[in-house]
């Protein structure tokens, strides 16, 4: 809805600010406006976030996406793309990469099932 | 600047010679095994008070080993005194390989940042893209090119002899993924801003804010520098002056964002444009916005980009544009400063405009260098004052009202931002994004109770075992690693990161290359704005017609210039009726090849003690004069004046005899004087006057019988060697002669001919 210029209406609250005051305030409430995006950013995940994760484990980016596609249709992504990796390259005993190819091609998905339930 | 562990290099090249062209196919070699050398940002090294040829410099940087100075340089001994900014120079013709060479070239005339756009709708690919597909007004950002171009840059500032930053963009729904390969790649900086995917690009905002804070504190691992996204708002709002509170706002977002998940102040920076153009009243309104984000903003950078809102297709008008923001960089503050080019109004900047727009940001800012020392702000003139204080208030009112609307997703679905009214005042054309909509929607998962990622600087909660920490600069006391979990991520151990040749067998650069193998193998020319070989070529013409039959008839000639695909890039009324003034592009599919040319020997230049020696033997003695109708006597006084460097320096006794001087009275001086050499000055070529002048002096030298002992020589403007020649002179010097030009030329010729 298109609002007239009420600025000279809405100030009076400020007027009185110091230059230092009316900063300090302006940082303030940035910081409360950025505070509960940050604690969402702290608690979740996402496809890409995972992928950077696999990434950091020296995953070629086809297989990122592979690995990360499988984890996402079952519903793994909240446990870490990355643990799930682990998990397996521990139990094959060999590398995240050489894990997440074996992943992509679609073995190991028992092992994850009977660790974090989903599909086989 | 952070290192990283030690490596040999692989696919090492030789340094870069000057005189030879960067070889791109070897670049290419190798590029596996290539690992970057140094991560992080490189802020230019400072020198107060520098003294460059007769000057003291105030706001400086320590100089570079190659350049090239401005035009004017070698009347001030050819210094080329850096600027205290980072300079940026934004290049986006989508093939990577052609871009490397124009960096080249742009980091030879000063810029030391640059900055990579990419290719149209990258940002909503999920994942990363691999290969070298050539790009649409950008590149197409991948490992590879990234590598490529990184290894070019290494070799570039080796020569140029000054670290330069690499940059392109952290956005899109790849965000985190592109971090990761930026920072394993050194990418140096890179735009990050959350606001920037929900705004601009309608990415979920939830998606868009997660991602960012993965991204942020992988830039940050590495001391990427971050550029915010707050100037799309004045390049997209209906009315750009009213979003400043907005811009205020936008910024602080991304700051107090980027800070609480960890990234240094220092290593943000606020991409900031003054808002406004002429014929508004700009200065005076966007000064005050500057200020009121310098006060605010204090602890961060600001990297201080130009208008592009109001840019049209004329360059000049462009150019004056950016001076004026210039002004503002250096009245207020600049720690990056950005150039635009005077073509991105009209097409894909073009090599040679990236070149300008550096050198406008060069000339600008050593011009009013010290500036501020003189020249202050007055913080107390009621204006400024007020001004500046509104416009903190606005933004401030715009917060509180956010925070009251329930945060800041609740804002963007009412539409706050980029609302053309000024806030408070809203015209109800802002862009509203739903917290349920836009590309990615849904997508984000919460971190389960044993979420575990075991890698390095990874953000957000994490559930490691026992006695592991975060690893790297932030360094927890931890006695692991979380990548120990692993044997070491990627971005502790360079060795780890894997690398994908091309995928795609016919959109790649070796294909690319393939097509102008044979001229870059014969050394064949065919001009280039962008591409290599790409025949584009521009002519400026004046039509005396009306615009729009200016622009068809310009297509005809166009055409009879054999251009293809003509096109009118610029055109501007002079008048009405009277004419216009049209700039064609059009493309030209002839090449050279330089074996074919005659190319007359540069002038030899002797040494000053040389020339010396053989005045003084001799006795040598010049008349000079601007012969004809001619008021002219700056270039004259050039060529012999001692302060000049002018033939005087040598011992030249030289009788000048001022301007519009017949050429009889000349011979007749000459004579008087016994002088061996005779110079003329003829500036005015109108009717070809400066042709007969020289003839006549010939044919009269010749009359009275002096011709043999005299060295009859011509200059000016409109004057060559060629021409002077076969008008009877002994020799002619054009525009951009010197003093030890003539004086060589003198000793030389009067040795072969034993005079």
């Amino acid at each position: 809805m298109a609002r007239e210029d009420t600025y000279l209406q809405i100030r009076g609250h400020l007027a009185e600010l110091s230059d230092e005051q009316l900063e300090a305030r302006f940082w303030e409430l940035a910081q409360q406006v950025v505070d509960p995006l940050v604690e969402l950013a702290r608690g979740h995940t996402s496809p890409s976030i995972e992928r950077s994760v696999l990434m950091r484990m020296g995953v070629d980016s086809p297989t990122c996406m592979a690995v990360v596609g499988a984890c996402e249709k079952r519903g793994l992504l909240g446990h870490g793309a990355g643990q799930v990796l682990l998990h397996c390259s521990t139990t094959w005993s060999c590398a995240a990469p050489e894990a997440a190819r074996r992943l992509a091609a679609g073995e190991g998905w028992d092992l994850v099932a009977q660790k974090w339930g989903g599909e086989a | 600047m952070s290192d990283m562990t030690p490596r040999p290099a692989g696919g090492a090249m030789p340094p870069l010679d000057p005189d030879e062209k960067l070889d791109v196919a070897r670049l290419l070699e190798g590029i596996e095994d290539y690992r970057p050398r140094r991560k992080g940002w490189h802020w230019r090294e400072q020198v107060p008070d520098q003294k460059l040829h007769k000057f003291v410099y105030k706001e400086t940087s320590k100089g570079v080993k190659n350049s090239i100075p401005l035009p004017a340089a070698h009347y001030f001994g050819d210094i080329d005194p850096q600027p205290d900014c980072v300079v940026t120079s934004e290049i986006a013709s989508g093939r990577f390989e052609d871009d490397i060479r124009r960096m080249r070239m742009a980091a030879w005339h000063g810029a030391d940042h640059m900055m990579v756009i990419r290719t149209a709708g990258q940002s909503h690919m999920a994942g990363l893209l691999e290969g070298t597909p050539e790009g649409v007004g950008g590149i197409a950002v991948t490992r590879k090119q990234v590598r490529a171009t990184r290894k070019a840059l290494d070799l570039i500032e080796d020569e140029v002899g000054r670290p330069i930053n690499f940059h392109s963009y952290v956005s899109g729904v790849a965000g985190p993924e592109i971090a990761v390969m930026f920072a394993e790649e050194g990418v140096n900086g890179a735009h990050q801003d959350p606001q920037y995917n929900v705004l601009y690009r309608n990415i979920n905002m939830y998606r868009s804010f997660v991602d960012a804070a993965v991204a942020k504190y992988v830039m940050a691992s590495v001391r990427m520098a971050q550029i915010d996204g707050a100037h799309n708002a004045n390049a997209t709002a209906v009315e750009a002056w009213n979003v400043m509170p907005e811009l205020l706002v936008q910024h602080a977002i991304n700051c107090a964002y980027s800070v609480s998940v960890g990234m240094p102040k220092d290593d943000i920076c606020l991409s900031t444009v003054p808002p406004d153009a002429a014929p508004a009243p700009c200065m005076r309104m966007d000064l005050p916005y500057a200020v009121a984000l310098r006060d605010f903003f204090g602890d961060y950078k600001m990297r201080a980009q130009e208008n592009t809102r109001y840019m049209e297709a004329d360059g000049r008008d462009a150019t004056v544009s950016h001076v004026m923001n210039l002004v503002i960089s250096r009245l207020t503050s600049a720690d990056i400063q950005s150039t635009i080019t005077p073509d991105e109004g009209r097409n894909v900047p073009w090599h040679y405009n990236n070149v300008a727009a550096v050198n406008t940001a060069k000339q600008s800012l050593v011009g009013m260098d010290g500036l501020r020392e003189m020249v202050k702000l007055d913080r107390e003139a009621p204006e400024l004052k007020q001004k500046v204080r509104e416009i903190k208030e606005r933004a401030v009112l715009f917060l509180e009202a956010m925070l009251r609307e329930g945060g800041y997703f609740a804002a963007v679905e009412e539409a706050y931002f980029v609302d053309s009214g000024i806030y408070p005042e809203t015209h109800d054309d802002g862009i509203a994004r739903k917290s349920d909509g836009g590309v990615a929607a849904g997508t984000i998962v919460e971190r389960a109770a044993d979420y575990l990622a075991p890698v390095c600087h990874h953000f957000g909660e994490n559930h490691l075992p026992e006695g592991y920490g975060e690893g790297g600069a932030a360094g927890a006391d931890a006695a692991h690693k979380p990548c120990d979990l692993i044997g070491g991520c990627t971005l502790c151990d360079a060795e780890k990161v894997p690398f994908i040749d091309e995928l795609d067998p016919e959109d790649n650069v070796n294909v690319r290359l393939a097509q102008t193998a044979e001229l870059r193998e014969k050394g064949l020319i065919k001009p280039e704005v962008q591409w290599a070989a790409d025949g584009w070529v521009v002519v400026t013409m004046f039509l005396p017609a009306a615009p729009r039959v200016a622009e068809f008839a310009a297509l005809e000639f166009g055409k009879a210039m054999n251009l293809q695909a003509c096109e009118v890039i610029n055109k501007q009324v002079m008048h009405p009726a009277e004419g216009t003034l049209i700039e064609l592009k059009g493309r030209l599919d002839v090449v050279v090849d330089p074996a074919t040319l005659t190319i007359p020997p540069e002038p030899v230049v002797m040494s000053d003690a040389e020339i010396k020696a053989f005045v003084t033997e001799k006795k040598l003695k010049c008349v000079a004069a601007t012969v004809g109708e001619d008021e002219h006597s700056v270039g004259m006084r050039e060529i012999i004046d001692i302060k000049h460097g002018g033939l005087e320096k040598w011992g030249f006794a030289c009788e000048y005899l001022g301007t519009s001087v017949p050429v009889e009275k000349v011979l007749d001086a000459a004579i008087e004087h016994a002088a061996q050499i005779v110079l003329i000055s003829t500036i005015i070529s109108h009717g070809d006057m400066h042709r007969d002048n020289m003839e006549k002096l010939a044919d009269l030298a010749v009359e009275k019988g002096v011709r043999d002992k005299l060295l009859l020589i011509s200059g000016g403007t409109q004057v060559t060697d060629e021409l002077s020649r076969s008008w009877g002179m002994d020799a002619g010097f054009g525009r951009g002669a010197k003093g030890i030009g003539v004086a060589s030329f003198v000793v030389t010729t009067m040795r072969e001919r034993g005079m």
